[in-house]
């Protein structure tokens, strides 16, 4: 069937695809494990109920767009699936994917299960991308050699959300944190982010979670009479701020606040590292993608887990391995950067291994605004401006 | 303030443009992204001359090769329009697919090479016919398109894979994928096919690669003092025609790098508009017109002296920019 001129044609193009990565070689299968937790159905609001492929999808959609990177390169990427149950046994989770060779692990955990999962993922040299856990520790005094942290942390989103309100001279915070732990550690990163950019919190109380249904049947009847209430007599204030990350009260704030103001924080003006609206800067293909394979938007977990796929191929195309050694030093390098539709280009912060992005500030509908603010000025790069600085670190990573 | 400082410097400059000679009068057309419009310049007068209203989110622009027909991108209704530049009129459209961004035409006018970002395909259309005649696979999101002088090799840049795809026009294969860095928006070839240029807007470099070898030259990148690196985004690239000075658009850095195009080095930053996308030189090459998306104006280089003497007032977040001989 082939003409000799076809032929001639056919050797030379073979000729030319073999010199760099050579499209007949044989492929290179990386295994991605994603180890999640089951997150809470208790949401305040029903359109925020996880899916049950909940981070995962954005792991697919990576996997998906890594492939079609990995035609030209070689290499193939499979995703394995680690979802856990109530009361996990996470050491066993890892040896299991580690069994399994794999050596990359994407972990959606609590914070004492990532540095379980960390610790014995370390005796066998595999790397863990964080896209879930937002504990400052973390990076911190607990950060981890082997752990890359793709999620940000809550003092990046504090961060994030406090210079916007600063530029919009709203600087005179009511601060409401819910009863829980991750709440104060929230509330803590707000206090922390008004001393940094010179805002005040002026009151500050605290909103007992009493248990009970978070959905009834009389809800809003109930919240009518309850929020009003529970925000008087706060001395004048610009803007509630609510640190309310076990979604207790925070949604029913908005709207019902006993003065006319408007409400940040867990709920009105949020800041996160990715929402279903965000279109800018290309996001609208992302977005496109994910909706038509999963047919259902994309959520922060999800955006966290496709971009930790994407710094993994990336690391992978240009460090010409598939060893979580090299894909990890790749992204320590000066060369390592990736696009993440966010209008430029993120790194990672080498003394805590942490991802270096703007923060979305959204109302659920829309991207309101990108921090950092015009500005916010910094001698290195002005994403630094968000979360603690190398100056500031307590991390000595090992 | 830099805007208010840069129209203090060009009210300065402008009467040097009246001593210089009068340059034959071109018509530029400006894409205006949100204004759904094309505007029209006069590159004598250098001013708008004619608004054309297109279809939804128009982006990249090209022209026919007898300058006669103008082809608009025009993403939101998934269409290339085509405007007929004598009457300013829409006269038809072509079968792009979803989303159409940038486009190129074959050096003999025959056909269209459209990147389909939705698809990961390069789709082919026959102009005359106005059919699709085929698509070729390639990387995640693609968006850069450019054609080799002769026609033989076929550029597409991908903005999530990071490749340069180079593809034989004839056989449609797949000759090389060349890594750049993040987020490849735009391709263009020397005048004498000898290097193929690629700007990355995130990575925020530019790579020079030998089309004969399909490997890497070099690699440019940029430092304008006072600014952060991740600012600096290059994206549209002009080279002249004898192949010594190029033109990159560096997006919000707000300035148009110049490069001597031999030794690859910068020589100069030209600060135009804000957000400045796309550039295209008169074909006298005496003016290089960028378009300045924020500021929503047209920044006009005076390329002999290298300075802007001009900013004219376009539509809405204009994008591309095209010139014809008449």
């Amino acid at each position: 069937m082939l003409s000799l001129r076809r032929i001639k044609k056919n050797i030379v193009l073979l000729l030319l695809t073999l010199a760099p990565a050579s499209a007949h070689a044989e492929s290179v299968t990386i295994k991605v494990g994603v180890l999640r937790q089951t997150h809470s159905r208790e949401t305040l609001s029903i359109i925020d109920l996880p899916a049950p492929d909940d981070g995962l999808a954005g792991a697919m959609l990576g996997a998906a767009d890594n492939n079609t990177t990995g035609k030209f390169t070689n290499q193939k990427y499979e995703i394995i699936d680690a979802k856990l149950g109530d009361a996990p046994n996470v050491e066993k989770e890892v040896a299991a994917l580690l069994e399994q060779g794999v050596h990359l692990i994407l972990a959606d955990l609590a914070p004492e299960d990532l540095l379980t999962a960390s610790a014995r993922a370390s005796a066998a040299d595999a790397l863990i991308l964080n896209i879930f856990a937002p504990d400052v520790r973390l990076r911190e005094e607990d950060c981890r050699a082997n752990i890359v942290h793709v999620a940000p942390d809550r003092a990046m989103l504090a961060d994030g959300l406090a210079q916007y309100l600063v530029w919009k001279q709203w600087r005179r915070w009511f601060l409401i944190k819910g009863s829980h732990p991750e709440d104060e550690l929230l509330a803590q990163a707000y206090r922390r982010a008004a001393k940094k950019f010179g805002a005040k919190i002026i009151d500050e109380r605290l909103y007992e979670d009493t248990g009970g249904g978070r959905r009834s049947d009389s809800g809003s009847v109930q919240t009518q009479r309850q929020m009003p209430a529970f925000t008087q007599n706060a001395p004048n204030y610009d803007v509630l701020v609510s640190a309310d990350e076990s979604e207790v009260f925070s949604h029913y704030l908005p709207y019902q606040t006993w003065d006319p103001r408007p409400v940040v924080g867990s709920a009105g003006l949020t800041p996160t590292n990715w929402n279903a609206s965000h279109e800018q800067w290309g996001a609208q293909q992302l977005q496109n993608r994910f909706l038509q394979s999963f047919h259902r938007p994309m959520n922060a977990r999800d955006n966290a887990a496709w971009v930790a796929m994407r710094m993994i191929s990336e690391a992978a195309v240009r460090a010409k391995s598939d060893k979580a050694k090299d894909i990890l030093n790749f992204m320590r390098s000066s060369d390592f950067s990736i696009a993440a539709f966010k209008g430029l280009r993120l790194t990672l912060r080498l003394w805590n291994q942490q991802l270096r992005q703007p923060i979305l500030l959204s109302d659920g509908r829309l991207t309101v605004s990108v921090s950092p603010q015009d500005g916010f000025l910094h001698q290195y790069s002005e994403l630094d401006t968000l979360g603690l600085d190398q100056a500031e670190t307590k991390c000595r990573l090992k | 303030m830099q805007a208010q400082m840069n129209k203090i410097a060009l009210g300065l400059m402008l009467p040097l443009a009246f001593f210089t000679a009068p340059a034959w009068a071109y018509t530029a057309y400006v894409s205006n992204e949100k204004g759904n419009t094309i505007s029209v310049i006069d590159t004598d007068k250098l001013e708008v001359v004619a608004t054309i209203k297109v279809g939804r989110r128009p982006r990249g622009i090209e022209l026919n090769k007898e300058g006669t027909e103008l082809f608009v991108c025009a993403g939101d209704d998934d269409a290339i329009q085509v405007v007929d530049t004598r009457t300013r009129q829409i006269t038809g459209k072509l079968p792009s697919g979803p989303d159409p961004e940038l486009l190129t035409l074959s050096p003999n006018g025959d056909i269209i090479y459209v990147s389909n970002e939705n698809d990961n395909l390069v789709t082919l259309i026959d102009v005359k016919r106005k059919e699709q005649i085929g698509d070729i696979p390639v990387g995640v999101e693609p968006e850069g398109m450019a054609i080799s002088p002769n026609g033989k090799l076929l550029v597409n840049t991908s903005e999530t894979t990071n490749m340069a795809h180079i593809i034989d026009a004839q056989t449609k294969s797949i000759l090389a994928n060349i890594l750049v860095d993040s987020r490849p928006r735009f391709a263009a070839f020397k005048k004498d096919g000898s290097e193929l240029w690629v700007s990355s807007e995130v990575g925020g470099t530019l790579t020079v690669i030998d089309p004969a070898r399909l490997e890497v030259k070099t690699k440019i990148s940029f430092d304008v003092p006072g600014m952060s690196k991740e600012a600096i985004q290059p994206i549209g690239i002009s080279i002249s025609g004898d192949g010594k000075k190029a033109f990159v658009a560096l997006g919000p850095a707000n300035r148009v790098a110049v490069i001597n195009a031999e030794t690859k080095e910068v020589e100069k930053y030209l600060l135009v508009g804000q957000r400045v996308w796309h550039l295209a030189f008169t074909p006298d090459e005496k003016y290089l017109l960028t378009a300045n998306g924020v500021s929503n104006d047209v920044s006009v280089i005076d390329v002999a002296h290298l300075k802007v003497i001009k900013s004219i007032p376009v539509g809405a977040f204009p994008w591309g920019v095209v010139v014809a001989p008449q």
